[in-house]
Order: structure tokens, then sequence, then C-alpha cells
């Protein structure tokens, strides 16, 4: 098989799609933060934390589903600590984010430790399966590619589109974009946005957390502490590609999994001869320049990292 | 005489020791224009923010229509249909206008947005009111004063009947300025009542019914408009008799400073385009403009910060080939910058610190690498008393001043090194009556010493009494210099809006 004809297998395809199913789930919550005006770096132990309490969850006997619903859950109590510093006291959002990493990936540990023996292979789940869509998945390619997924990716792109829609088309998404513009102006509109940041943080929070949990749910049937790998802080990164707007969110999700899903099978072709580590870089480097060109045009929310104050101007 | 349609009865707000209101008592009447006049510091913005809930006040309270407002809740006063056009506008420059119209008017767990029939409504209250504006157009994009517009017809939309602004004119030109009071005397007309704060007189007594003064943060004096004089108002708003300083006639010397059709380009746009002039010594060039339109790279020009791109500068005779803005202190060049707070101080830094900033590296403030304490102390000392900069010592942190010492305190450090060249660019903003006349009086000072003056203002009143020609500066273009003898507010309005030739 040539580099090229990488892009002609179907399987390259439908893993794209799940590969990019965490990045949506994570870069819709912080890209959600963002548009409300509040920066929120505890994603990458947000998703770590619901990657853990997801399949504890299932582990324990719960339904996939509720596991999922628990690591919203997770996600939304860590989003809650955040506002709760960031927006009510006003205080960093940088270094309440991190403080938020630091302190949800050391707790998602101690739980793990506590609840499950140490052992050389880690315990497993029956995962998430994969629903084929009848009729779409019958498509040749296609088929195959895109209408063959578990249901948190199907969520995902439904949730990229009606979060699309209700940003620029609701009461509620105007008025979380104009909080993110200009807290003061809204405030002026009688609407409140020390509120209104609290729940969207809350909400992007508990997306943040869906999205550590497809991890274990879907993608890998067990958890380990590591195993999130960086994965927020692309989201991050995405947000800023996206500039800011959901749909661009979704494309740039599933064009990162795509140099990811590459360079994996790259690595098949070209074998030893390269250090594996070399292709472990393409997808981070083709970010960086993805960055370069997209986020110069980038129109960014004017109120981003400014906390409000009541009365002060 | 109609019911009052809004009464604020013994409103008392404090922040720790300050009493910004102290027990203030006022009626609007139905159809009303009134003015809210008072200096900076008076509680003029304080009573109105507590008016439509932003503060919460400490006694008093708030009726609109009969019905008493809850306290500290913008949305009540939304709901009494009072509507609030602050001074710096409450806008999000990257929604269009019907967005920033709309947001909060609807329930906001509720499906799509009607912007159809509120785009109607907007154009019906645009047509009704002379508001006209494009609502869909980007509020970034929008000049100023169609901004105010847009603030404007955000409570409008609400269906307000009480209007309450904040220093309408701060940021219009003299134009603007008359044609938005020729529109709120239309809104009254129309039975809408409205509060407009200002400390500039001539527009308080040429637009509203009545006035209120409002002083330290209580309520001195009220009087009808056509009972009144802009004397007797200048005196109830200082607490006593002030006369800004006048110029006298001198010849003015040689050219100290002259620019030959410099352009400025930044990051790829120009900000300046064929800028000349000359100043003179004992002769004060006023460069008069809407802010926004070049001012700011004007000064950076002046003051070394910025290179031309095109053209030549020269300085006390001399090309300036490689400009910083050492060399130009070092060559004379007095500077007092647009924005004291960011440009002219370091706010946690001593009075002393401060004072000798500029000049630190010369000898007389430092040796082998070491600040001469003493004699820097010694020169803040004397800046203070020279200048009478009240509030601090040389050993007291600088953002402790008021706006009008911390601008004395510039102003001082500059003239008292006895510049050849003073660039004074906006140099009374933000201040009352009491500092501008004693800064007036400094920079007249330095004209009868013989210094060459550039002098960047917005304020038509402060050009026609410290300059000695004009120029205006509109979009990084600088109109032919008048002499201020040929100089009244209609012509240099026509000159800040662009009109060069129909106004000469």
């Amino acid at each position: 098989m040539d580099a090229l004809d990488i892009f002609a297998s179907a399987g390259l395809w439908a893993a794209v799609l799940r590969i990019a199913t965490p990045l949506i789930f994570g870069t819709l919550g912080a890209l959600i933060c963002e548009r409300a005006g509040v920066l929120n770096l505890g994603i990458e132990g947000i998703m770590t934390f619901g990657a853990m309490i997801g399949w504890m969850t299932v582990y324990q006997g719960g339904d996939l589903w509720l596991g999922l619903l628990a690591a919203a859950l997770g996600g939304a109590a860590f989003g809650l600590l955040h506002a709760l510093l960031t927006v009510t006291l006003g205080l960093s959002q940088h270094v309440t984010g991190l403080g938020i990493t630091l302190f949800a990936s050391s707790l998602t540990y101690f739980i793990f430790r506590l609840s499950v023996p140490v052992s050389g292979t880690p315990p497993t789940i029956v995962p998430f399966q994969v629903i084929h869509i009848p009729v779409l998945s019958d498509l040749p390619f296609l088929g195959e590619a895109v209408f063959a997924q578990t249901a948190p990716t199907y969520l995902a792109v439904a949730l990229a589109i009606v979060i699309a829609w209700g940003l620029a088309r609701t009461p509620l998404g105007l008025a979380v974009r104009i909080v993110g513009e200009n807290p003061h102006a809204a405030e002026a509109q009688g609407i409140d946005p020390i509120r209104l940041r609290i729940g969207a943080v809350v909400f992007g929070s508990a997306l943040m957390g869906m999205g550590g949990a497809f991890l274990t749910l879907a993608a890998f049937n067990s958890f380990f502490p590591t195993m999130v790998q960086g994965r927020g802080w692309v989201c991050i990164a995405l947000v800023v590609f996206a500039s800011w707007r959901p749909e661009r969110a979704l494309l740039g999700a599933l064009l990162f999994a795509l140099f990811d899903a590459y360079q994996l099978r790259l690595q098949h072709i070209v074998g030893k001869a390269v250090p594996y580590q070399l292709f472990l870089m393409i997808p981070y480097l083709m970010s960086i320049v993805a960055l370069l060109v997209m986020a110069r045009r980038a129109r960014v929310p004017q109120a981003l990292m400014q906390p409000f104050r009541r009365g002060e101007r | 005489m109609s019911e009052p349609v809004l009464r604020l009865e013994g409103i008392t707000k404090r922040f720790g020791t300050l009493t910004a209101n102290d027990d203030v008592t006022l009626e609007l009447r139905q159809g009303e224009l009134l003015a809210l006049l008072g200096e900076n510091g008076a509680g003029k913005t304080t009573l109105m923010n507590i008016l439509f809930g932003h503060y919460t006040p400490d006694a008093g309270r708030v009726v609109a229509f009969g019905h008493e407002l809850p306290p500290g809740k913008p949305r009540a006063a939304i709901e009494a249909r009072i509507g609030m056009v602050h001074q710096h506008f409450a806008l999000a420059a990257n929604l269009t206008v019907i967005e920033n119209v709309i947001a909060g008017t609807e329930r906001l767990f509720s499906f799509g947005l009607d912007k159809s029939s509120a785009r109607a409504k907007l154009k019906e209250l645009s047509a009704r009111f002379g508001l006209a504006v494009d609502p869909d157009a980007r509020v970034g994009d929008l000049s100023v004063g169609e901004r105010q517009r847009v603030e404007i017809l955000k409570s409008l939309y609400r269906d307000a009947r009480i209007l309450i602004l904040d220093e309408p004119t701060a940021v219009l030109t003299h134009q603007e300025a008359e044609k938005l009071y020729a529109t709120l005397r239309g809104m009254a007309e129309k039975g809408l009542s409205l509060i407009f704060i200002s400390h500039k007189l001539h527009e308080v007594l040429a637009a509203a019914d009545r006035v209120v003064v409002l002083r330290g943060g209580k309520v001195v004096a009220e009087r009808r408009a056509a009972e009144t004089s802009k004397d007797e108002l200048a005196e109830l708003m200082v607490g006593r008799r002030v006369a800004r300083p006048q110029r006298d006639v001198q010849a003015p010397g040689a050219v100290l400073m002259r620019a030959t059709s410099v352009d400025v380009m930044s990051s790829g746009t120009k900000l300046l385009s064929e800028v000349s002039f000359e100043v003179r010594a004992g002769e004060t060039l006023g460069i008069i403009g809407v802010s926004g339109n070049g001012q700011s790279a004007l000064g950076q020009l002046v003051s070394g910060l910025a290179k031309p791109t095109e053209g030549r500068l020269e300085m006390l005779g001399k090309e300036i080939q490689a400009p910083s803005p050492r060399s130009f202190v070092a060559a004379g060049v007095g500077r007092i910058p647009e924005d004291r707070n960011a440009d002219g101080v370091v706010g946690d830094m001593l009075i002393w610190e401060n004072a000798v900033l500029e000049r630190v590296r010369g000898s007389e403030f430092s040796a082998a690498g070491f600040v001469r304490r003493t004699p820097s102390r010694a020169f803040a000392q004397t800046v203070i008393e020279r200048f009478d900069v009240r509030g601090g010592t040389p050993d007291s942190p600088i953002r402790l001043l008021s706006g009008g010492n911390m601008q004395k305190l510039i102003l001082g450090r500059n003239l008292a090194t006895s510049p050849r060249i003073l660039i004074a660019a906006q140099p009374t903003r933000g201040l009352d009556e009491g500092a501008v006349a004693a800064v007036h009086a400094e920079i007249l000072a330095a004209r009868r010493a013989g210094t060459a003056i550039l002098l960047i203002s917005e304020d038509l009143d402060e050009i026609l009494q410290l300059a000695d020609r004009v120029q205006a500066i509109v979009r990084g273009r600088l109109s032919p210099a008048i002499p201020i003898g040929a100089a009244d507010p209609r012509r240099l309005g026509l000159m800040m809006a662009g009109v060069w030739d129909e106004a000469a």
C-alpha cells in the first residue's frame, strides 16, 4: 500500500470520525465557555475525570448511557468550581484552569487507585457498539466510512449542528454571545452576565466530561490515567482554529483526526525505518500550521478572559 | 404642571469614606428635558447608575410612574420603561445592530429569534425619531454618532418613556451634538421625558428646560434654563468664581518645529497622510478634531514614537533622521501624553520617581548608573510647590493623585526645565473646571516664555482660548491653518467634519 492509497480506504474515514468524537465534544465545550467570555483550561483534567468516572460507573454495573451521564455531571461539577472561582470571584482564568486540570487529574488517579486493585492488565467493560444506520450504511464506501459509528459519535455531530444553530438563532445563544463580547452591554439589556457565564461554563464542562468518557466507553474499554494525552489542549487550539464557530469546530476536529488517523496508518507502511514518534508529531505540527493560517483572521470574543464585576466599568 | 413621572427621594450612596451622593432628591416631569450639571466627581453618573439599578443606594428610593423600583435591578428599571444611554457605549462591536437591540428582549429559553418583526419595528422607530441606522450593520463598523443612535434605539425598542443620557456629546462633533439635541427635543415633544448629564454649560443652556446642579454629591441649585446664565451656572457648579485665563497678543518667533508632507504608516494602514504644519516660538498651534482621526499618530510623531514614512520632520532647524523619545526629550521637547495613566505616569511608582523618569539618565538625576535620590526628591518637591500639586508628597505613589493633580505634575516636570517645544495632547481631558483653569494658565505662561506649543484637543473652547492658529485633523489629514481670529465654533465644526474649502 502506498502512502496516498491510505486515503482511499473507508477504514481511514471511519477512524477519522471515531478519533474526532472526543475532540468534537471537548472543542464544543471549550467554545461555549469562551463564547461567554471564560477560558476553561480545566479541560484536560475534566476530560480525564470524565473518562474515569464514566468507566467506573459502567464497571460498577451501570448502563453505558448512565456512564456518559455520570461523566457529564462530573464535568459539570468541575465547571461549577471553575465558574465560582473565575466568574463569581473574578480570579485569573489561566491559573484557575490549570489548577482545575491538576486537581481533577489527581483526584481521578486517587479514586481509580482506591477502587480498582493494582494489576498488570487493567479491568475492562463492554463498550458502546457500532450502530449501522439502516439503508445508509449499505451505501458503498460512504456507508462504511460514515454510517457505521457508535452512538456517542452521532451524538457529537448532532450536538455541533444544534449548538451552531442555537448560538446563531436563539435568544439564549444571542445572550451568550453578547455576554462574551461585552458583559456591560448584556447587563444594560437586562441579562445577568454572571448567571449566564456560570451556566455556560457548567454546560461546556459537561460536554468536556462526555468527550473524556468517549475514550473509555467507546474508543477503548478500560481506563488508564494518561489516556487523554493532551486532547484537551488540542481542543483549546481547535477553538481558535474554528474562530469560535461551532460548525468550523466540527471541521477542525475532523481535520485533526484525519492527520492522526493518517499517521497511524503511515507508521505501518513505513515500518521501522523511521522512529514512530516522528509520526506522532504530525497531527500537532499540522495543527500549528493550520492555526497560523486561520487564527490570524479569527474574531475573538471581545470580553474573553475579562472578569465582570457588577458596578464597575 | 404635570405630575412627575420619576422621583428620586433622599438618595445617599457611599464608596468607602467617599460620599458620592448625599441625600439627593430630584423630580422629572413628563415631556421634560432635564440637565444634570456638575463637575467630575460631583456624583452625576453615580446617581444615574442608582436610578438604573447598576448600583444599590445606601438610603433613599426611586419612584417611576408611581411605583417604587427595587434597588440594584437593571431589569426592573427596563420594565419600568426607563432607558439609559451610557457615556461609554454598552454595545457589542462584533454583533449587528439588530442583535444588540434585541438581546435580552425575548424569553431566554425559547426557540428562534424573531429578527424580521424586530427589523420592522426598528425601522419604524428610526423613521419616527430621525435616528437613521442600518439594522444589519456590524456595530464595530459604525461611526460614533451612529453607535449613539443604536444606544438610543435600544431603549426606544423597549418602549422607554424615560431616557437617561450620560454625557451624550462627549464624543460627538459640534454639528453632531446639535443634531442630537434637536432629536432629543423632538423626543420630549412626543411625550418622552429625558435627563442628560453634562458639564458643558452652553449645551445645558441651549437644550434643557430645567437644570439641576450637583456639587460634591449634593443638589446645590435648580434653575429654569431660560432664567439663568453661563456665569451663574459655572459658579454654582464649581462653588466659586472661575475665570479661564485669556491669551494675550504677542508676536511669534522662529519656527521650532516643522512637518512637510509627512506620512506615517503602521502595519499597512496610513495613519497620517501628507501632514504639514509649523510651530513657532511663543506660539500655540491648535489641532482640533474628533478623537480617532489620527491624533494619537500625530502625538507619537512629534514625541519621537513614530517615524515618518514619507516627508520631512524638522526640529529646531534640523531634520530628524532617527527619531526616538530620548532624543526628543534631550532636544528640549516637553510632552503631555494623551492618555496620562497609560503613557504619562507609572501608577505604582512614587511621585519623585515619576517626576524624573524621563530624564533619569542625565547627570542631574543619576551618577555612575545609580539614581541620585536627594536631587530627584528635591526636584519633585519643587514641581509640587510651583505647580500646586495637591494630595501627595514626593514619596507617595502617583496613582493616589486625582487626574487634575497628576496632570499638573506631568505639566510641571516638563515646564520646570523650560522646554523649547511643548506637545500637549488632550491636556484637560476629563479634568474639572478648576484644574482646567490651572493647566491653561501654565500653558499660557510657557507660551509667554517663548515655548512653541502644539496643542492637540477635541475641545472647541480650549482651542479658541489657547491657540493662535488652528488646523483640523480629519482621517489622518490636516486642514490648512486658519488664524484664531477667523475661527468660530461653526467654522471649526465644519473643518472637523472635513469641509475645508466651503468653510474658508
